[in-house]
């Protein structure tokens, strides 16, 4: 099936070579990065992971975003997501990729990488992490591909790769779970520190990877005219809701925890982040934004009727991912390294190298995802005829 | 074509020699630099201890004996002298706030919150640097030493996250032009790997203490924690003692008298 993305339209190539410079140019930068070391990123002592890991931590649970499809599908028999779930499957291996990505940008030695593997270290939450996130990858590459190859020569796939997604499923919450294990065990830093690090990781994967791979569909409905069923983008964008409810909850109850017990290592990171402490308040607009936003979509998303409507869908969606992005991919790390464990603050800003070098992991994805999307619709256009709205076609004369 | 090989069998044959006698000459100034470190023969003179420790005599801390304590242990361990935020410290002084953020005193002895401490890596009975460290790295020898192996360390600067005390720096960028008086008889480390203090581990296994203890003059007590009848011991039984933290739960093995 490979040979599908061979062959395209100037559009399909020409979005590939825009992914391709941008890429290009990331990769001088990070060229520049292991030529003179981290010292060209923003990090610093008291913050010593920044912008690569809190995308990592972001993109993680991107790659969540096939489990809200694969669950009710193979789990509840829940045909409709049908269309959608190799989107899903294939989004999760271009998230999972980019994270690989961030964590091999972000150490200082990456060609001793794979000391890790040779010095296998179970006390190490990082070792395990590394086998789940590569677990997680090979899962939806052979599931993906598999099934595509057996829906391509019309076949039922066989039952191993039932077998296997259904170990995806329950992979894919080993992913978030140990990954909010990385920071939920540090005594030192109060704002990881919270038994529901793993619950709030879980809440706001389901409702930022699902908003993505949703944005993506809707935004290819527009391009190819694949449709993946009006029944399925409700649905999913009802599972959107819930996440994002329950996420805002999670959330709330660490204000509550912090602030009603008065301990000031618990309420320095909420306050670094909301308010700002001895005049840095550089995150403090960011935040705002978040809140704003994060609430702002509820209104979009909870009203059944105005969530149906695709423009409405669309803004909330865009507002969701927008307002958890700044949680995961900013607040998180920043709150966690900021105030330090002495309650003072060093101010932390991604460099603008740092900040191309994460363009170059998002268009090292972006590349994954459009090839292998194109090989999903391709075989879809070839077993379909042609038909990929899926519309029943009209009944011969 | 014969005479091509031959010609290069020459060239080959000068260039090892020169190789060799650059070597020598290495090899020529080699005993001088290595006189400290300790080899098979005189490994036994080396100090022992089930569990080394620290006492700290704060009033006895000047921010001048902190400096020279400072300058003794940077020397001897090729420590670069990098400023800002991306400085690499093995021993440094802090204010009380900084040195006891858990103890939010609002009426102090004057003379205690102007105290500058000293601080250095708290050697903690149960790190949590080796804990997180994805390489093992970081790791704590049975006297309760916690070592970093610099060829080991990927640089994924997961232990300065785990270190609640800021403890360990990064190598940034490569530390060898910020070093000013270079020491051989300790390795100089390369960009892109985290270090520490090591209490001096390579000094005690020579039979010495460590370098800041000698420049301390009496201010700081080194020994073993697990010795009753060690000096160290003596210390704490006679005078009140805290440690930095410790609801963190990772037992330091530094004690500050105040």
């Amino acid at each position: 099936m490979l040979e599908k993305a061979l062959k395209g339209s100037p559009r399909y190539w020409g979005t590939l070579t825009a992914l391709g410079m941008v890429m290009l140019l990331g990769l001088g930068f990070w060229l520049y990065q292991l030529t003179f070391g981290m010292k060209i990123t923003g990090l610093n002592r008291d913050v010593s992971w920044g912008f690569y890991i809190a995308q990592f931590t972001y993109l993680v649970g991107v790659a969540a975003s096939a489990v809200m499809l694969v669950l009710p599908y193979y789990f509840h028999h829940y045909k409709e997501f049908s269309k959608m779930i190799i989107l899903g499957e294939f989004l999760a291996i271009a998230a999972v990729v980019m994270c690989l990505g961030f964590i091999v940008v972000d150490i200082g030695q990456p060609q001793r990488m794979l000391n890790v593997l040779l010095n296998p270290t179970p006390h190490s939450v990082l070792f395990w992490d590394m086998v789940v996130l590569n677990g997680y990858l090979f899962l939806n590459i052979i599931v993906g591909w598999t099934s595509l190859q057996y829906f391509k020569n019309d076949m039922t796939p066989p039952k191993w790769v039932k077998i296997l997604a259904i170990v995806s499923v329950i992979w894919a919450f080993s992913i978030h779970t140990v990954t909010a294990f990385l920071y939920a065990g540090l005594p030192g830093r109060h704002y990881f520190l919270t038994a529901i690090m793993a619950a709030r990781f879980l809440a706001s994967a389901f409702c930022s990877g699902p908003a993505i791979l949703l944005l993506l569909v809707l935004f290819l409905r527009r391009l190819t005219g694949f449709d993946p069923g009006q029944k399925a983008i409700n649905r999913l964008a009802v599972i959107i809701t819930y996440a994002m409810c329950v996420n805002i909850f999670f959330f709330l109850l660490e204000v509550f925890t912090s602030f009603y017990s008065n301990m000031p290592g618990h309420m320095a990171p909420l306050i670094y982040l909301f308010n700002g402490i001895d005049g840095h308040t550089m995150m403090v607009p960011f935040m705002w934004t978040a809140v704003v936003l994060g609430l702002g979509c509820l209104l979009f998303l909870i009203p059944t009727p105005v969530r149906q409507k695709t423009p409405a869908l669309v803004t909330g969606l865009i507002m969701l991912v927008i307002a958890s992005w700044i949680d995961k991919g900013l607040g998180l790390l920043i709150g966690g390294f900021t105030p330090n464990p002495f309650e003072e603050v060093t101010v932390y800003s991604p460099t603008i190298p740092e900040i191309m070098i994460s363009l170059m992991i998002f268009s090292l994805g972006g590349i994954v995802l459009t090839v292998l999307w194109k090989i999903a619709i391709e075989v879809r256009v070839e077993v379909e005829g042609g038909n990929l709205s899926m519309v029943p076609p009209p009944a011969a004369e | 074509m014969k005479n091509s090989r031959r010609e290069f069998l020459k060239l080959a044959a000068v260039s090892a020699m020169g190789i060799g006698a650059a070597r020598l000459g290495f090899l020529g100034d080699a005993p001088a630099h290595a006189a400290g470190l300790p080899t098979v023969g005189n490994y036994e003179e080396g100090l022992k201890a089930k569990h080394w420790g620290m006492a700290v005599y704060s009033a006895k801390f000047t921010p001048e004996r902190i400096a020279a304590c400072r300058k003794a242990c940077h020397d001897e361990h090729n420590v670069p002298d990098i400023a800002g935020p991306k400085e690499i410290k093995w021993f440094w002084g802090a204010s009380y706030e900084e040195s006891f953020p858990t103890e939010h005193g609002h009426y102090l002895s004057e003379e205690v919150e102007h105290r500058q401490f000293p601080l250095l890596c708290n050697q903690c009975e149960t790190p949590m640097c080796v804990k997180v460290c994805p390489t093992q790295a970081t790791f704590q020898r049975p006297d309760g030493i916690v070592m970093m192996d610099f060829h080991r360390c990927i640089g994924c600067r997961y232990c300065m996250a785990g270190c609640p005390f800021g403890a360990r720096s990064f190598n940034f960028q490569d530390p060898r032009p910020f070093i000013k008086d270079f020491n051989p008889h300790f390795p100089t480390r390369m960009r892109g790997v985290v270090e520490k203090c090591n209490f001096c581990a390579e000094r005690l296994a020579v039979g010495k203490l460590p370098k800041c203890v000698e420049a301390a003059e009496g201010a700081l007590v080194f020994g073993d924690l697990s010795d009753e009848q060690s000096d160290i011991r003596k210390v704490l039984r006679e005078h009140f003692a805290i440690r930095r933290k410790p609801d963190a739960g990772t037992s330091p093995s530094v004690y500050y008298i105040l």
